[in-house]
């Protein structure tokens, strides 16, 4: 039994070693905001925050997580990024969105104004298949708007 | 009244006759141009349920008492299995029950490509199916795989038919040409890559069975799982109600639909069976690779006199033959046409429909062969293009054709090019180029959908399709809302469910909005009637006075009254409405058209190429949503991208495994890799086509973009690309040859 602290409240995980913690968030606590997509941690659908950070939560071991705070989708519904995806038609499919969502969020918090270079090159690491990510430049540029 | 017709029904190009029952299509068809809602920019209905992480996708979905899925597939291109023992995976922790060759269709002990399904296991935990999976003993007998897509064509071993098309005299025209170009062509194996892996879940009630499944074809995976279980269709329910892409790979129930539902027969549980990012990248189909070898005549003029191609498909185990000789055939107006079209039988997996499946090869191949033709004449690209216009091919006359005012739309885009080329700077050489692009998406019946209007003056549009996140959903309540003057806010609706809507369309061939859209209009336009109908006893009106207008029943002899009036007095009684697609036209070809304009550079030195600019032009009828439609285009070149300078699904040449099972290794375009992209949408309704007037827009986008990236790079470099991906080293070998050229030119004697 190991304790998260998640979303601004602290759960009791009972996971074997071994268990990521994209497969806690899922299957233990049924967070399913946070996608899995490629499970190797190439392609960005399961990023979470650790203590404000973004990570592959599908190849981080829950085990490992610690005393760290654990950010999810879930946790940034009031976020004005929602909003702004939404806004600027930043999803498609929607399986990788939850994830960009939160890579943004990490990004905003800490460069509120990215420049367009600073958005394609800090959002790199998550892929769209449906290839929205004209439209999440465009929300992350506008996401206080 | 109810007709019954038969009639002509296109999926990707394959047209097939079938009987319909349709109901009139009575309705006027709007105006051109945005109406209050319809053609204006709506952001999707279910945006914030996805962005939020609420949208439950079939990966998301856990039954009570669930169990989940290994697939033992072959390591092996080709083998058979000489021995199986289940003993010792069944034995292993939480292991339920295991199956193999013939203990369902798709399992089979003489695989003939790596990944094809051998056997499985369910169990309480998917960790623990793949521990039991690792103690499914097999004896294998190797071998020797067919991986050379022409010796397999030499040796008459196909996957299906070859096809021939000839029209006109090819030779004799070839014979009289002012010139003739000649090249070989060659596209690479793709990988669709959706981001929710292929999945269902099955569950058996009594003798019902129902399968959650991310699927692009609710109707298509009932009637196929009926059909191969013995079940009476509507004994199957299918579920999809959020899709995590498909791009045309989702089409049909896969081998894991059937694991999983031979697996909980058996356990008397709900079985859950999920491939994983490695088994996506064997076992769910691809774009195949092709081999194009081209001939085009043309006049001194740049007239086309004949044009010829011998295509093969590298089509795999299975699949079949897509039309990569359909832009030859169709593009241009060239009297004298011949192809063949050769769909290789190899051990490699098989090919599914992906995004405008052969057009977008061939519209590669034929594309660039023109401007290499240009080019020998010294012709302008996009005046070579106007010059063998086609207004008509074939006996059959085009539903709509505004190709020729996407040219005249793409003229500003073209006339960059010198600005362009100036902006070359050291190794980096600049350079601009164009293709064509055609393509089906006219759509058509059987498509249905109710519309329900209730006491709170809501509206709720029900029917079985899925929105596989196209947006078509949002298309679709922006329709019902427009024909039943309610602001968007006010209708919802309920999708993805067999047992809870009518019969819908696939989504594939970019043929959901054309045929939904029209039924969803028809459906509402019943619901509106009846309204009015109520709406002119209650109010003491004659009905032709009365229409709906934003939320009021408006009166135009004065007087308004909010829907929820009258509707109100029904209290929890509730209008419904139903509407059906009707036919397509007789006898015309319904198509999209196009043309898009690439900007690259390219360092000469290195072979790197960065796309830096693409201008969209396309001509697919009314647009429902511009905002959406812009997503589409802009999705479509992206993929595009990939498949022109990364994406290549890689194999060994001895053994014919494959190579690139992961994200890492097959390199789909990141945020960093996306020109600036311009997207034009004449918005010009199909006068012909339905009461919308409405093309699909899905495939569109990404067929010309090969080949106008290709052109533009030899407007940059003078080297002429001619295989896909256009990779560093293809690129330098282009661009060798293109100085060895240059080289034999200026040594040769003067030209006579």
């Amino acid at each position: 039994m190991i304790e998260l602290r998640l979303n601004g409240g602290s759960y009791e995980v009972e996971a074997p070693v071994g268990t990521t913690l994209a497969d806690a968030l899922r299957d233990d606590l049924g967070l399913t905001g946070t996608k899995i997509a490629c499970a190797k941690g190439h392609c960005g659908a399961c990023t979470v925050l650790l203590d404000g950070v973004p990570v592959y939560s599908c190849i981080t071991l829950v085990h490992t997580v610690g005393e760290r705070e654990v950010t999810t989708i879930e946790g940034l519904r009031e976020h004005p990024l929602v909003d702004a995806f939404v806004r600027s038609d930043a999803l498609q499919c929607g399986f990788c969105t939850p994830g960009q969502i939160v890579a943004a969020s990490a990004l905003v918090e800490s460069n509120p104004h990215p420049s367009s270079e600073e958005i394609r090159h800090g959002m790199a690491g998550n892929l769209c298949r449906c290839g929205t990510y004209p439209k999440i430049e465009e929300a992350i540029a506008t996401w206080q708007d | 009244m109810a007709r019954l017709i038969r009639t002509e029904k296109e999926v990707e190009g394959r047209y097939e006759d079938v009987w319909l029952v349709v109901e009139e299509d009575a309705l006027d068809p709007w105006p051109a141009g945005p109406r209050e809602i319809v053609g204006r920019p709506a952001p999707r209905v279910t945006g914030l349920m996805r962005a939020r992480g609420e949208a439950r996708y079939t990966a998301d979905l856990r039954l009570p008492g669930m169990l989940h899925t290994a697939v033992l597939r072959s390591p092996h291109a080709r083998a058979r299995v000489k021995k199986i023992s289940f003993e010792r995976a069944l034995g292993a922790p939480g292991v339920r029950a295991a199956i193999g060759p013939g203990d369902a269709h798709v399992l089979t002990d003489e695989p003939g490509f790596q990944g094809e399904a051998v056997a499985a296991v369910a169990a309480d935990s998917f960790a623990r199916a793949r521990a039991a999976l690792r103690l499914v003993e097999v004896e294998w007998e190797m071998l020797e795989p067919l991986l050379d897509p022409d010796e397999a064509v030499r040796r008459g071993l196909l996957v299906g038919e070859a096809s021939r098309y000839e029209r006109g005299d090819v030779d004799k025209s070839l014979a009289e040409a002012d010139v003739v170009v000649e090249a070989e062509f060659r596209t690479q194996t793709v990988l669709h890559n959706a981001f929710e892996t292929h999945q269902s879940i099955c569950e058996w009630r009594g003798d019902a069975l129902d399968v959650y499944i991310s699927t692009q074809f609710i109707w298509g995976i009932r009637d196929e799982v009926a059909s191969q279980l013995g079940l009476p269709p509507d004994r199957v329910r299918v579920v999809c109600e959020f899709m995590g892409g498909g791009f045309g790979a989702k089409n049909g129930a896969g081998d894991h639909t059937f694991i999983a539902a031979e697996l909980a027969r058996r356990t008397g549980r709900p079985v859950r069976c999920m491939l994983t990012r490695r088994e996506e990248s064997l076992a769910t189909g691809n774009r195949n690779a092709t081999i194009q070898r081209l001939t085009a005549g043309a006049r001194a003029d740049g007239t086309l006199v004949a044009l010829a191609g011998e295509y093969v498909n590298a089509t795999g185990w299975g699949g079949w033959s897509a039309p990569t000789d359909g832009p030859m055939r169709m593009l241009y107006d060239c009297e004298n046409v011949r192809t063949t079209l050769s769909p290789a039988k190899l051990n490699t997996p098989p090919m599914r429909a992906f995004r405008a499946p052969g057009f977008v090869e061939g519209t590669f191949g034929l594309e660039c062969l023109l401007d290499e033709l240009a080019a020998r004449l010294d012709l302008d690209p996009l005046e070579i293009r106007r010059r063998n216009y086609a207004d008509v091919t074939g006996d059959r006359p085009y539903s709509s054709k505004n190709l020729m005012e996407c040219y005249r739309r793409a003229e500003s885009h073209w006339q960059r090019r010198e600005a362009v080329r100036a902006r070359s700077e050291g190794p980096w050489k600049r350079g601009v180029g164009l293709a064509s692009q055609v393509w089906y998406g006219g759509g058509g019946p059987p498509s249905y959908a109710w519309v329900r209007v209730g006491s709170d003056g809501r509206a709720t549009v029900i029917t079985a399709m899925q929105d596989i996140g196209t947006g078509t959903a949002t298309a679709m309540t922006q329709i019902a809302a427009e024909e039943l003057g309610l602001p968007l806010d006010r209708v919802d609706l309920v999708l993805g469910d067999s047992a809870r809507g009518p019969y819908a369309s696939i989504s594939a061939g970019s043929s959901t909005t054309p045929s939904m859209g029209p039924a969803v209009r028809s459906a509402a336009a019943d619901a509106a009637r009846q309204i009015v109908e109520i709406a002119a006893q209650r109010y003491d009106k004659e009905e032709r006075v009365l229409s709906l207008q934003g939320g009021k029943i408006v009166s135009a002899d004065g007087g308004s009254w909010p829907l929820e009036e009258v509707v109100g007095l029904l209290e929890d009684a509730q209008i419904l409405g139903k509407g059906a697609r009707g036919p397509n036209p007789t006898g015309m070809q319904v198509l999209t058209f196009g043309v898009q304009v690439a900007e690259v550079a390219v360092d000469v030195e290195t072979g790197e190429i960065r796309v830096e600019r693409v201008a969209a032009i396309h001509d697919v009828g009314r647009v429902i949503n511009p905002l959406g439609a812009s997503s589409q285009v802009e999705g479509g070149i992206i993929q595009g991208i990939g498949h022109t300078l990364s994406e290549d699904r890689l194999l060994d040449p001895e053994s014919g495994t494959v190579l690139t099972q992961t994200l890492d290794a097959y390199k789909l375009p990141t945020s960093a890799d996306v020109p600036e992209i311009v997207t034009e949408l004449l918005d010009i309704p199909d006068e012909h086509l339905t009461n919308l007037g409405s093309k699909g827009l899905g495939e569109p986008p990404i067929v010309p973009v090969a080949a106008a990236i290709a052109n533009a790079i030899r407007d940059a470099t003078g080297a002429d690309v001619r295989s896909l991906p256009i990779t560093r080293e293809e690129m330098l070998r282009a661009l060798r040859e293109a100085a060895e050229k240059r080289k034999e030119e200026r040594g040769a004697p003067a030209a006579v």
